[in-house]
């Protein structure tokens, strides 16, 4: 359908004001707001995402890509509702206790808000009662881990001990990502996911749930 | 101007390898490469090795020392790896620590070995609120840390404030907010000195290498004096020594036409 392909290229030119009163045509047409962001934001997103990965296309083009289609769920969010669906998984990102490093969190954010994630960023320097507590009133799917410093990344291991201690590790994926964070960390400390950059992590949510 | 070569870092692949099997040969080559390309201080990163990093730090300070006969800038940010480090160098160079900040606990915990190692120090413009956004928030933290560090008895000739730089990928703004900090140190500290690495700020562009180029030279012309780099980039190093003659920071430009003879500018 044209106007489907119009909003995946819209998104891609990262043309956000275009993006939105596309959706809205596209519903004044009739289509379905889960057939609009399927086949037309996340289509467009997705196709983002593979030229990130190849080198095709570049950070700040990732980020007004993942801005216009905020434009674009604004339109559906509403219709989206009303018909009782609950469309997107939910993620808690936050950095560990004792780091204070914000631009990778933000930037994984942002690209997981552009894939139709629903994010609650619960900040820096988080304690890991404050990430329980996120967990029990979000109830999120999936729990995101940020620590650029090799001093904080023992943090992720000690909310993981806390999740599995209050009974709620089952409830909830668990991915952790950062500067000095590997595949192996990953696998020793029992996260459920490690992703190199935010497109990957906002991919590897959309997996994991 | 001061170089600190950034080769020896285990988030390096090369180098992690080279950890793996203790490998000296390797981190003395590149240590030894280095300082004959013009680095000043020889940065020693091991924070991958997350199980042992103290040990590690020590063993790689000792296979240096070895071999080469440089300052050792001893980064960690962990104050145990510091000690380890610090307390393993023998030769009669100053050595410099990377880092300290303005967070309450991390000032605490370094400044006793800044002090007992007499060390130059690398003070990072963060504190416990987080990392910093406008050249305000830089300025705030920049005057506390060289404040603090001073009343503990640290010469300002030692202090090397980090404006921290980054990415312009996701802030248009990231590039000049370090250079406006930069200006307004110089006239407010013109004694303490300033440096920063080259590669966040073009973090998620592409041809990385310009940006970083451009951006050395800019932040030169506002008041860097000091860099955490790749000395073996060839291009990086000659407009360091070109800018440094433009600069007026290289009398009757010998330095440059030193580099020249050394044969830096041919491809």
């Amino acid at each position: 359908m044209e106007v489907l392909n119009e909003i995946s290229q819209a998104l891609q030119n990262g043309d956000a004001d275009l993006v939105g009163e596309k959706a809205q045509e596209a519903l004044n047409l009739g289509v379905s707001p889960s057939n609009i962001l399927s086949d037309g934001l996340l289509k467009g997103m997705g196709i983002i995402g593979a030229k990130f990965k190849n080198n095709e296309v570049f950070v700040p083009e990732v980020l007004i890509a993942a801005r216009a289609m905020h434009f674009g769920l604004n339109v559906l969010k509403p219709i989206l509702a009303n018909t009782g669906v609950k469309p997107f998984a939910k993620v808690v990102l936050g950095t560990v206790k004792g780091d204070l490093h914000d631009i990778g969190k933000n930037l994984v954010g942002m690209v997981m808000m552009g894939s139709g994630l629903e994010v609650v960023d619960v900040g820096i320097d988080v304690h890991e009662d404050k990430f329980i507590e996120a967990i029990k009133e979000h109830k999120p799917d999936i729990l995101a881990l940020s620590s650029l410093l090799s001093t904080t990344m023992v943090e992720q291991k000690t909310v993981i001990d806390t999740l599995i201690k209050e009974g709620l590790r089952d409830q909830v994926k668990v991915m952790i990502g950062g500067a000095p964070v590997t595949e192996q960390y990953c696998k020793d400390i029992g996260a459920d996911g490690y992703a190199t950059d935010a497109v990957s992590a906002a991919e590897m949510a959309r997996k994991l749930v | 101007m001061l170089i600190v070569g950034e080769l020896i870092n285990s988030s390096r692949s090369m180098i992690k390898d080279a950890l793996e099997k203790m490998d000296s040969t390797l981190i003395q080559e590149i240590a030894q490469k280095q300082v004959e390309a013009g680095a000043h201080y020889i940065d020693v990163n091991c924070g991958t090795q997350v199980y042992n990093e103290p040990e590690i730090m020590a063993w790689l300070v000792k296979v240096i020392q070895d071999k080469v006969s440089a300052p050792l800038c001893i980064d960690s940010p962990n104050p145990k790896v510091l000690k380890a480090g610090l307390s393993s160098i023998n030769n009669n160079y100053q050595p410099m620590v990377n880092s300290i900040t303005a967070e309450a606990k991390k000032f605490s915990e370094v400044i006793p070995l800044v002090v007992e190692y007499k060390v130059k120090v690398i003070a990072l413009c963060m504190d416990d609120s987080g990392m910093p956004k406008t050249t305000e928030d830089r300025l705030r933290i920049a005057d506390r840390l060289v404040n603090d560090l001073v009343s503990a008895g640290v010469k300002e000739d030692d202090i090397h404030l980090d404006p921290l730089v980054q990415p312009v990928s996701f802030d248009s703004q990231a590039g000049v907010a370090v250079l406006e900090t930069l200006l307004k140190l110089k006239e407010q500290y013109p004694r303490v000195h300033k440096i920063c690495g080259l590669s966040n700020v073009s973090f998620g562009l592409p041809t990385r290498k310009i940006i970083n180029q451009t951006f050395m030279i800019q932040t030169m012309t506002a008041g860097m004096d000091s860099y955490i780099l790749d000395p073996l980039d060839k291009k990086m190093m000659g407009f360091i020594y070109a800018s440094q003659a433009l600069l007026g920071k290289d009398d009757f430009c010998m330095n440059y036409i030193a580099v020249h003879r050394k044969g830096l500018y041919t491809e």
